[in-house]
């Protein structure tokens, strides 16, 4: 039992260790930044330059977060402070029910909805052209999918703001809303930002959902109707062909690296600034 | 604010209601007890019988081999190991980090063992990696029933003379077993529902396995692969493999709310 204990802190090592060993053939040959920062990208002539892959996923990630912070920070403000008691025992099962849905199942949603609302609509309407296939719907999809993360954590911060404080803040005279905005929120300011961490890491390695959406040209986008090329999209479409190429593996689980390497720093982030809030709160 | 919560719980019933509308008329009875003819991206006859026994196959190894790794860990973090444990903190800590590793990296992970191991994609290389996928998952939903399982009752187990092992098996396990079952549950459906894990090591195929060392085809990949054909026959078989997936999933999510209740009754409250 002690040893199979060891076995999740191992793992997350295992993991580093092994996309580490898979992605030094190419490391040998060219530099880490230099391959970050590059934008060719021909795998037959040798070059791997992930830099457009980097900006698609981040394009895709901003687009998510601009839409899914406001709206699952003002949803968890409402169910944690004003939803009557029935709402929110409501709320709660749909809310991890959306966190089920697979991501293959948000794609076809995607597909089915919001590419041709974005390509038929909303593209014209901003006078422009798009397919549809592009950043803003990899951008709807993502947020959806974000929704019950950030919901789900901020809700257990709000959880932990003491009920005295409000009731001390409502019985100075401030109105509800006063007392959400410069009591709650002020709070669990650490929390919310650890929330949309993890949001933000959540958006950061979806795959398929975002894949089946965004187009997937390896040019960098220069408005939210581009096409984009996010990095997780690239691993996954791409595992056929990587053996028989020289060097394509191995560009390939440098891809995955730079992708755990992100998650790692902000989950590891966000849940330190967690632990600390907790420990405060108690 | 209301209005916000209006747009997440909107979202959740205009995604089920879009896809369960323009999949359902694709679930044929022959959809679901045939296997595709004539390769699954060309071939216009036959349904998804593959990818649903490749998938139940799948999740179910996978959920089973997540649990035996991740109850015995939970009973050690609990039961063997203080609060403020630095092996405890620590384990805690890492599962909350590989929770949030995306799929992706775990499918890539889980191709480096298989070459490590000379595997080739095959339904055990999918078992393994969705394992790993569910690990985080299940273990975190497990500890924080068994976490709440009250003090009194163990030291009650201990003054009978149990020794720690009795009392986590006979005692702790009853005690949260709707927990338990929910986290089995919740893992189940991540495992059966998801595509970027199972895309490098189980493979795709027309058949249903024979063997672990087989290929598996699996639900998710069998739309994300179907979906993209310029063939509206191919692509209902996308449609009728969303349905089912979905049909699973809610069915997951209402079940484990039911059995809660059933498997409440041994608790002592």
């Amino acid at each position: 039992m002690f040893l199979l204990t060891a076995v999740p802190g191992l793992l997350v090592f295992l993991m580093l260790f092994g996309l580490l060993q898979k992605s030094r053939a190419i490391l040998a040959l060219k530099t880490f930044s230099s391959l970050l920062l590059s934008s060719s990208w021909h795998p037959l002539k040798g070059e791997f330059g992930l830099f457009p892959f980097l900006m698609g996923t981040l394009w895709v990630t901003l687009a998510a977060m601009v839409i899914a912070v406001p709206i699952s920070l003002l949803t968890a403000v409402y169910l944690s402070e004003y939803a009557p008691k029935f709402v929110r025992e409501f709320a709660k099962p749909m809310i991890d029910l959306l966190a089920g849905i697979p991501s293959v199942v948000y794609g076809v949603w995607g597909v089915l909805m919001v590419v041709p609302f974005v390509g038929k609509t909303l593209a014209p309407l901003f006078g422009t052209y798009s397919s549809g296939y592009c950043v803003l719907s990899g951008g709807v999809v993502l947020a959806i999918m974000v929704f019950p993360t950030i919901i789900h954590v901020a809700l257990e911060v709000f959880s932990t703001v003491p009920n005295e404080l409000r009731e001390a803040s409502l019985s100075l005279g401030a109105t509800k809303w006063e007392t959400v905005k410069h009591v709650v929120l002020r709070k669990g300011l650490q929390g919310i930002i650890a929330a949309v961490v993890l949001g933000l890491s959540r958006a950061f390695g979806e795959t398929i959902a975002v894949l089946m959406v965004v187009g997937n040209v390896p040019k960098l986008p220069k408005s939210i109707f581009d096409p984009a090329y996010p990095l997780p999209a690239l691993i996954a479409n791409n595992y056929g062909e990587m053996m028989s190429v020289p060097l394509y593996d191995s560009a390939l689980m440098l891809a995955a690296l730079v992708l755990l390497l992100v998650v790692l720093v902000f989950n590891i982030g966000a849940r330190f600034i967690l632990v600390r809030a907790e420990r405060k709160a108690e | 604010m209301m209005a916000s919560a209006v747009v997440v719980m909107g979202s959740l019933l205009l995604i089920i209601g879009a896809v369960v509308v323009k999949s359902l008329p694709a679930l044929k009875l022959s959809m679901i007890t045939q296997t595709p003819k004539g390769g699954y991206y060309l071939g216009k006859e036959g349904g998804i019988l593959n990818a649903i026994v490749g998938s139940l196959y799948l999740a179910s190894g996978a959920t089973l081999l997540s649990l035996l790794l991740s109850l015995p860990i939970v009973l050690f973090l609990n039961i063997y190991t203080k609060k403020s444990s630095v092996l405890a903190t620590w384990t805690r800590f890492s599962l909350d980090v590989l929770w949030g590793i995306p799929s992706i990296v775990y499918g890539a992970f889980g191709f480096i063992i298989m070459m490590f191991f000379g595997l080739r994609t095959s339904l055990l290389a999918g078992i393994i990696t969705v394992a790993l996928l569910e690990l985080p998952i299940m273990t975190r939903a497990m500890d924080e029933v068994i976490r709440l399982v009250p003090e009194a009752l163990k030291d009650a187990s201990y003054s009978l003379g149990a020794t720690r092992l009795e009392t986590a098996l006979k005692v702790i396990v009853r005690q949260s077993l709707p927990g338990i079952v929910t986290a089995v549950l919740i893992a189940f459906g991540r495992g059966i529902g998801d595509a970027a894990s199972v895309l490098f090591t189980a493979g795709f195929t027309d058949s249903i396995p024979r063997s672990l060392l087989q290929p598996a085809a699996t639900l998710p990949l069998a739309i994300f692969f179907q979906l993209g054909t310029p063939y509206p026959e191919v692509q209902q078989r996308a449609y009728a493999s969303a349905a089912v997936l979905t049909l699973i999933i809610l069915a997951i999510s209402l079940g484990s709310r039911l059995l809660v209740k059933r498997f409440a009754r041994h608790r002592i409250k």
